[in-house]
This record gives C-alpha cells, sequence and structure tokens, in this order.
C-alpha cells in the first residue's frame, strides 16, 4: 500500500487516489498538422520506465486537484512530489511518502 | 479433480553454455518463449534455436498466472486465435507426450447488470459465429453448472445469468513449460537461463545479434518474447512500444475437498476463480492502477477482491489464504497483443497480451515462429501489428478481457 501526499492535503493513503499516467504529455500545439505517425505516438505511446517515472495521480477521494510524482517504478519508491506549476524536478532524495 | 499429479523425470532439458551464434534467438524463457522455440523447430525445421531467460525458465508471468484458457473473445481476430491456441491445448498433451492435465471444465461469465447481459450475449453470438462454443445460462443454470456460486437475487449485484464456454478449462501451468521445454531441448533448441539481454548488435537498422550477461551471441533472427519487460528490451533496441508495465495479483487458498467444479469468472464485481487439481482456490483480480515492475501489488485489490469472492460464494468464508503474488503484466491501448515485425529488420516482438497471455501460448507461439521464420506474418497475427496504432485499426477487446485494465 501506497502513501503519497497530495500537496494540498498530505499523506494520503493509496485508495485516495486515481492514477493518470506519464505526466508532462502536452497536447499537440498544431493538431492538424500532424501525421498519423504522431498522432499514434501521442495518443498511444508512453514512456513505461523501469525506475523513476514522472507520473499524474488526482487526489480523488480529497481535493480532487491533479499534481505529479515522480516514482521508481521498480521499488515503488516516491521521489519527489510537486503541482502542475512545478518544472518536472531533478530526482533527489525520497521526499513526500514512501511504501 | 483430485487426479494425482503426473511424476515428472528428473531430467528434462540440458543446461547448455551459449554459442556464438544461433539462427535465431528467442529472449524469454517464459511459455510463449518455449513455445515459440518449439514451433521455430517443429514447423520450420529450424534447430540452431537459443531460448534466453534472464532468471530461471518460466519464472515469471509463467509461474504466476490463474492458468485459465479459453477462447470467447468478441473480436474475429482474437477469437481465431485463441480458438487456435484452445484446438492446439486439447492435442498438446499427446502431441508432446506430457499430461499437463488440461481440463476442460468450463468457463462462466457471468452477468450482474443489465448491460452485462447486453455485452455477454453479444459476445455469445459473436463467439458462435466464429464456431467458438457458448452459451447463455439463466442463474438457475449457472447453479447447475457450479452449486457453490451464490445465486440470490438478494444481493448487492445479483447474478442475472452468464456466459458458457464448455471447452474452456485450466491446466498445469508449470508442466506445460516443462513440456514444451523438453520437447525443445529434444530438438536440439538450447534453453539457457541466467541469461540477460543488455543489448542488441545492429548493423544498420538490422539487428544481428545480442549482448548478454554470459557473452556476445550472434543471431540470424531476434525474437523479444519478454512479456512484462518487453518496453525495457525495446528500450535497449531503440524504440517505443504502446504498452504499460502494471502489477497484477493472484492468490491461493489453503487446499480445500473439490468443491469448485468449473471456472468462475467476473468483470463487475471482479473476481475469477478456480480450484487447482491439488485442491487450493486460485484468484485473481484486476491490475494495480499505476505502472510498477515490483512484482507484488496493493492490498486493496486483493481487499476489493475478496469482498466479490464472499459475496459469490459464500461458502468461502472461513477459508484461508495461503498466498499471493504479483506478475508483471504489458498492457496495450485495446487490451490485444502485438506479434509482428519491429522498426528494426531481423526483430520481432511478442508482447502486450496484459492480464491474459497463458490461454494464447500455443496460438502465440506458432504465429511469431511464423513470423520469425519468414519474416511475414502469420494470418494469426497479420492484425496484431504495432502499425495498427498508426492505421487506427484497433482489436478492443477490453470487454472480452474480463479483467479491468
Amino acid at each position: 500500500m501506497m502513501l503519497l501526499t497530495c500537496p494540498w492535503c498530505g499523506p494520503r493513503d493509496e485508495t485516495e487516489y486515481h492514477y493518470g499516467g506519464q505526466a508532462h504529455v502536452a497536447y499537440p500545439e498544431n493538431p492538424s498538422d500532424l501525421s498519423d505517425e504522431e498522432w499514434a505516438e501521442y495518443l498511444f505511446f508512453r514512456d513505461n520506465p523501469k525506475g523513476p517515472f514522472a507520473e499524474r495521480w488526482s487526489h480523488s477521494a480529497g481535493c480532487r486537484r491533479w499534481f505529479n510524482v515522480v516514482r521508481d517504478t521498480a521499488t515503488y519508491e516516491v521521489l519527489e512530489v510537486y503541482t502542475n506549476a512545478d518544472p518536472r524536478p531533478v530526482v533527489g532524495s525520497p521526499a513526500g511518502g514512501s511504501r | 479433480m483430485a487426479k494425482l499429479l503426473p511424476e515428472h523425470p528428473a531430467w528434462l532439458w540440458r543446461d547448455p553454455d551459449p554459442k556464438s551464434s544461433y539462427d535465431a534467438v528467442v529472449v524469454g524463457g517464459g511459455g510463449h518463449g518455449l513455445a515459440t522455440a518449439y514451433y521455430l523447430a517443429k514447423n520450420h525445421g529450424m534447430t540452431n534455436i537459443a531460448v534466453l531467460e534472464k532468471g530461471w525458465l518460466a519464472g515469471g508471468n509463467m509461474a504466476r498466472n490463474t492458468t485459465i484458457i479459453r477462447s470467447n473473445y468478441l473480436w474475429d481476430e482474437s477469437a481465431a486465435i485463441y480458438e487456435f491456441s484452445l484446438k492446439q491445448w486439447e492435442q498438446l498433451p499427446a502431441e508432446l507426450d506430457y499430461d499437463f492435465l488440461f481440463s476442460q471444465r468450463g468457463v462462466l461469465n457471468l452477468a450482474h447488470t443489465l448491460q452485462d447481459v447486453r455485452e455477454a450475449t453479444r459476445r455469445i453470438n459473436a463467439n458462435r459465429l466464429n464456431r467458438v462454443d457458448a452459451e447463455w445460462l439463466e442463474p438457475d443454470e449457472v447453479a447447475k453448472v457450479c452449486p457453490i456460486v451464490n445465486v440470490s437475487q438478494d444481493v448487492r449485484y445479483p447474478v442475472l445469468g452468464a456466459t458458457f464456454q464448455p471447452r474452456a478449462g485450466i491446466a498445469k501451468h508449470d508442466h506445460v513449460a516443462w513440456a514444451f521445454a523438453r520437447a525443445c531441448d529434444a530438438m536440439g533448441v538450447d534453453i539457457i537461463q541466467n541469461c540477460e539481454v543488455t543489448g542488441f548488435i545492429k548493423d544498420g537498422d538490422r539487428v544481428v545479434g545480442v549482448e548478454t550477461s554470459r557473452g556476445r551471441i550472434n543471431a540470424g533472427t531476434v525474437g523479444l518474447v519478454a512479456a512484462g519487460h518487453s518496453t525495457v528490451l525495446a528500450e535497449k533496441a531503440g524504440f517505443r512500444l504502446p504498452v504499460q508495465s502494471h502489477p497484477l495479483q493472484a492468490l491461493v487458498s489453503e487446499l480445500y475437498e473439490p468443491v469448485h467444479p468449473t471456472v468462475v469468472m467476473s468483470n463487475h464485481v471482479h473476481v475469477y476463480v478456480s480450484q487447482a487439481h491439488k485442491g487450493e482456490l486460485v484468484m485473481g483480480a484486476g491490475v494495480d492502477a499505476y505502472n510498477g515492475y515490483g512484482q507484488r501489488g496493493s492490498f486493496h485489490v486483493i481487499e476489493h477482491q475478496m469482498a466479490a469472492a464472499l459475496e459469490l460464494f459464500p461458502i468461502f468464508g472461513r477459508a484461508r489464504l495461503l498466498r499471493t503474488w504479483g506478475g508483471i503484466v504489458d498492457v496495450s491501448p485495446d487490451a490485444s497483443p502485438v506479434i509482428g515485425p519491429t522498426p528494426l529488420e531481423n526483430l520481432y516482438i511478442n508482447c502486450g497480451w496484459g492480464t491474459g497471455g497463458f490461454k494464447a501460448t500455443p496460438g502465440a507461439g506458432w504465429a511469431m515462429a511464423h513470423t520469425m521464420a519468414t519474416g511475414e506474418p502469420h494470418d494469426l497475427n497479420r492484425a496484431f501489428g504495432l502499425e495498427r496504432f498508426v492505421s487506427g485499426a484497433l482489436i478492443d477487446e477490453h470487454g472480452a478481457a474480463a479483467v479491468a485494465h
């Protein structure tokens, strides 16, 4: 069971959250210019690293706001928690929660 | 049920050191990898083949699944490969001369809502058009097939009926792997354990070999059959896959007398249950929502699955859990597999089976072997290539995949 720290509400059990997959996937700036290959890339292809992964979580049973987490997908250690307004941090020491 | 397990011989396959070169290298020594090597040798006359396994033979998802075999999928492309697989399962014990206890005890897919009923009856019609055996059972008929299912209408999600595929069943998964491994070995295939692929040797866009923890191995053709770790390997080769890795848990109870004569699956309340030959109740649920490679899952998923199991099977109220485990499943956007060429020449992939790869073991091996040997997809996997994510010709099997993912 993971303990994730909502930037607004604090540490809460994983069951309070909804998972949103990879973070920082921007909607295409000029959608009408995209080729089929580029659309496929945008719609269906996501990173799937074994290690630190920047991903989105929503505190769906709490404040219902979205935020970002860098989590190690091999150990499930939460490395960083940050809001959508922040840039992706350089992965440092564990902060914001643990398993 | 309660049939004695067959004794397996002490010696099933050699333990060779890797040679410097093979005509075909299969990366991944699970069920699909072994089946691929088997059909490369049997159907295509190749014998200079290596199966490379980073851990021990069939110790990944092959050792972690709930062993259910069925072919009641919705779309024609899926029905074709799963039904082909089921037909192989029906004659493989004789072909491999190894009794892996394939037991055609049938599968019930329960419907709990009006929408479930509509989806289920649509799937039955689709199955029949594809000559896959399928019946609709009313609740009292469900109780005849599996008397311990609670068909009372006085529960939160009453059983409104079920699809039934009588030819579906279970097999002893370890024995399946050993049967394929022994047959491969007898045809000269080198099964090499503790041999991790760490990189790919390329000549331009052409793969000519693999770097491994046991040295460089040249290869005429390379197949990636690594389930949950497919994207990790693809990244080493330099391309992306449209799959995400998730933990999927299963668990077993202590051993009980035979009480559960079939396989019961429920999408809606989310549990699937069968009773192993030895007597354990084997149960699974959905995947954890988040990406993970940890081979363990979240406790709340087990909690949810146990609640569903208890509502459906009140008799399990005092059953005790013996152990839980997790596998890593590679989930594709349309819940269908990817089998076919990659952006690199000579490199082929079989991945994306999500929660349901075990049942497809022979068919996937057959199609992958054909693709690796000829460079072209087989009719069984023509629709399952990577190009479908560009063309948009997806094969949406989220409903028939029967597990939330």
